[in-house]
């Protein structure tokens, strides 16, 4: 009998529940969702700056996204705003984690 | 079977309480990780990424998150003030 629970988590087909290996599931589940977070705000994010206004002899203001032939995609750019990216997220994380800990003290 | 405490492990019984542990910690770790991903998006400081994260733009979010926060706390504290003054979304928030 193939439920819902017990093929994604860890039911042997006696229909046990293991909590360890729903655990263990769950836990990547969760990694992965965050990870599809960030890639997309990321990707968001960079697009938004570093190909929203292209560089090259037009004006940067002129040149919308609503433009049918984009110019080749600047890399380097994209490179460097993803690892920035990664930077700002590591220096947000441990701000509002500093934050939590002193509010705990704080209590 | 006792330990039916747990709403949000509804369907799996009698919940482990090893298993509620872990679901309240993953749940405030994906409170915390959603915060992140939310302040790193709105306070972003950098206008074109440059080749490091110089400590101007690095201040600039520190500073964001301790003022989100405290917006937060902010608005968390005002709200239950007025609230108890004249309660104005108590009959919209009960739905």
């Amino acid at each position: 009998m193939e439920g819902g629970f017990g093929s994604d988590f860890g039911g042997s087909g006696s229909g046990k529940l293991d909590p360890g290996l729903i655990m263990e599931q769950v836990k990547v589940q969760i990694a992965v969702a965050n990870a599809q977070e960030l890639l997309q705000r990321m990707t968001d994010k960079c697009f938004r700056k570093c190909i929203g206004k292209p560089g090259g002899s037009l004006d940067n203001s002129e040149q919308s996204r609503a433009e049918p032939c984009a110019p080749p995609l600047p890399q380097k750019c994209i490179a460097m705003c993803m690892d920035r990216y990664m930077d700002a997220w590591n220096t947000v994380s441990r701000a509002y984690n500093s934050r939590l800990q002193r509010e705990r003290a704080n209590m | 079977m006792d330990s039916s405490s747990s709403s949000s492990a509804a369907g799996l019984g009698a919940v482990d309480p090893q298993l509620q542990h872990f679901i309240e910690v993953e749940t405030q770790k994906q409170r915390f990780q959603q915060l992140v991903h939310q302040m790193t998006e709105l306070c972003w400081c950098m206008d074109k990424p440059g080749p490091k994260l110089d400590s101007r733009a690095e201040a600039c979010f520190v500073n964001c998150v301790e003022r989100f926060i405290d917006t937060s706390q902010f608005i968390l504290n005002r709200l239950e003030q007025t609230q108890k003054s004249k309660p104005v979304f108590s009959e919209s928030l009960s739905d």
